[in-house]
């Protein structure tokens, strides 16, 4: 059976999850390769092995942290050397997008970005994408070279299906480009406790009906009592009230949660664009009218400094 | 010298319009209204900030798209822009993100440059790649996704904030750029700039002024190809109640009948 490339995206060997989606979906593909950079590469070996990997393709030198992008797509390149696979999938972060087209440049291959689901056809993998804010859906393959795909996060389930995951080492040249651009400082993001927004299984947004950074306690407590992640429109992000790592929409984050609740959110189409694909969607909203009440399975029309304390009560009874 | 800087910017159909797709599956760009790119006006944004900053500096925007392009052009020069060059020509209907990267590249070496500045995605494709692949192909340094930006001395220093952490950035010019719409406000044209715009040169390129052959792009040459397109299925109509003071028990009763508590 053909052997098809997974890109891993880890923090020092911790796999995230949307890599282990990619593992379900290259199953459906071919043998699952996996390859690993960086600090902790060989750490995800196990996690890998679990959920279908075969091989772990590993290499760790200071150029991934160090410098941006350029190193990956050397290392990628080289890993596509080596296997020859029917495919390469990378997660959709905007590093991944990046990486991914390089390659496809390189390689002389076709890309797809944002798959939300992928199937084996008669010529090569079918991506299925959802364009124009989500109004659309399309199914697309690439037609020249190893296909190339990123898949966003939540597209397939998670699946355990325990292969070898033997790890081997992967041999790199640096091209001239790798050290161009300079990473000369890093901060990083503090963990708020919360899931991350584009993984979460429910995510709670809060707009400029919160109408203060303040407030945002209440969607905070809402989300808290689920277990979700916090989204802003961009109308609470510019405002100030909420980070723009948390803003939902086309310039902010895309989510696909089995739950999204909106409150105080118009439902503009720039933040429809990155909720629309969400399994259940809920609002509360003043206003009647609000075009976010087009799209929900349940809608509350009422003031969210009401409704959502109730909400957030009423869910904390329920679970004891 | 003079600082040479390019902005590649798209000319999109209207996002709050209906948008949808022609008969042969690619984006109908004929039957819609289209518009500058919003988040190129960023881009543009920092070019004139740079050039504004630097002791000599020539800001010049590039589109590649049809005739109908031109509207973005105008609106980048109203800006306060320099000088625009359109590529356009008929083998181009349909090319992808691999071969609008080549265009854009050769365009780019022969309008001559020291910074290439780039948007975050378009509006309509969204793939947020063409700033990667255009670094790619001119084998300069590729610094994308800056919320901040600044240059000095031949080095582009900027912020990119990303899943995990924010980064700081650095690179040696030549080099290619995109900013997201972190990056500050995009000016409005003035009464003035859009006059002056009138009077600005606009220079139009096709294939053979950039040594492209047309098997090289187009929808036939496309390195993917769409098989379908759907709208897809209206979500069908939920439940609306309006609170009478109960409106949150009633929520928490929905979610917990779909099992969400
Ligand atoms: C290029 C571009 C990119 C963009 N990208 C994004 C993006 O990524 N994400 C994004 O979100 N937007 C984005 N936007 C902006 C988008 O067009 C909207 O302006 C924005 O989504 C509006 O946010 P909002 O719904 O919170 O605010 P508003 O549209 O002002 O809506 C606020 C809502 O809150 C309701 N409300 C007020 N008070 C209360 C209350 N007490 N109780 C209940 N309801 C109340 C009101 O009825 C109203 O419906 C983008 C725009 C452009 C041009
Ligand atoms: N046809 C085009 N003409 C000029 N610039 C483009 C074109 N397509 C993409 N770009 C540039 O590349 C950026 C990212 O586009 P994309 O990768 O298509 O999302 C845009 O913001 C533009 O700056």
């Amino acid at each position: 059976m053909a052997e098809v490339l997974v890109y891993v995206d880890h923090v020092d060997g911790a796999v995230r999850k949307p890599t282990l989606e990619l593992l379900t979906l290259a199953r459906r593909v071919g043998e699952p390769v996996a390859v690993a950079l960086g600090n902790g590469a060989a750490d995800t070996a196990a996690t890998l092995a679990e959920h279908g990997a075969v091989k772990v393709l590993t290499h760790e030198a200071a150029e991934y942290g160090e410098y941006l992008v350029v190193p990956k797509v050397d290392a990628l390149q080289a890993a596509v050397a080596a296997v020859s696979p029917a495919a390469v999938l990378v997660p959709s972060s905007a590093e991944g997008k990046e990486i991914a087209a390089r390659l496809a440049l390189r390689i002389g291959s076709g890309i797809i970005t944002d798959a939300v689901d992928l199937e084996a056809g008669d010529e090569g993998p079918v991506a299925t994408q959802s364009v124009f804010a989500a109004s659309f859906t399309t199914k697309s393959r690439v037609s020249k070279g190893t296909p190339v795909i990123t898949v966003k996060p939540n597209s397939a389930a998670v699946e355990a299906a325990p292969a070898a995951g033997a790890v081997e080492a992967l041999s790199v040249t640096f091209s001239d480009q790798a050290t161009g651009t300079k990473v000369t400082g890093r901060t990083a993001r503090e963990s708020t406790g919360r899931p991350e927004l584009t993984e979460a299984a429910i995510v709670v947004s809060g707009g400029r009906g919160v109408n203060g950074a303040e407030n945002f306690a209440i969607i905070e407590a809402l989300a808290d009592s689920l277990g979700a992640a916090v989204g802003a429109s961009r109308a609470a992000v510019d405002a100030g009230w909420y980070p723009h790592t948390n803003q939902v929409g086309q310039t902010g984050k895309s989510v696909s949660p089995q739950l999204y609740i909106a409150n105080g959110i118009s439902g503009a189409i720039q933040h429809r664009a990155g909720m629309q694909t969400s399994k259940t969607i809920v609002a509360v909203n003043k206003d009647p009218e609000a075009p976010i009440f087009d799209l929900v399975d349940y809608g509350v029309v009422g003031d969210l400094f009401e409704v959502v304390p109730q909400l957030t009560e009423e869910i904390k009874a329920r679970k004891g | 010298m003079s600082l040479r800087i390019v902005v590649t910017v798209k000319y999109v159909p209207d996002a709050t319009g209906d948008r949808h797709f022609a008969d042969d599956l690619t984006v109908d760009r004929d039957d819609v209204d289209g518009l500058l790119s919003e988040l190129d006006e960023y881009a543009v944004e920092q070019a004139l900030q740079i050039a504004e900053d630097a002791d000599d500096a020539e800001v010049t925007v590039l589109t590649v798209g049809p005739e109908d392009a031109k509207d973005a052009l105008r609106k980048a020069l109203s800006m306060g822009a320099d000088k625009a060059i359109h590529v356009e020509d008929e083998d181009l209907h349909g090319t992808d993100a691999i071969g609008t990267s080549l265009v854009l590249a050769k365009a780019i070496e022969k309008a001559g440059y020291d910074l290439v500045i780039s948007g975050m995605a378009s509006t309509d494709g969204t793939m947020g790649v063409v700033p990667a692949l255009v670094a790619e192909r001119l084998g300069v340094p590729q610094v994308t996704l800056l919320s901040q930006v600044s240059v000095e001395d031949g080095t582009v220093k900027g912020r990119r904030d990303g899943d995990a952490a924010s980064e700081q950035l650095e690179a040696q010019l030549p080099a290619v750029i995109s900013v997201t719409d972190q990056s500050g406000e995009a000016r409005y044209p003035s009464f003035k700039g859009i006059m002056a715009a009138k009077k600005k040169p606009v220079q139009s390129w096709d294939l053979s002024d950039l040594d492209i052959d047309a098997d090289e792009v187009g929808l036939e040459n496309a390195y993917t190809v769409v098989e379908s397109a759907a709208e897809r299925p209206a979500r069908t109509a939920g439940t609306i109640v309006k609170d009478e003071g109960e409106g949150g028990k009633q929520l928490a009763e929905f979610l917990a009948s779909q099992k969400f508590i």
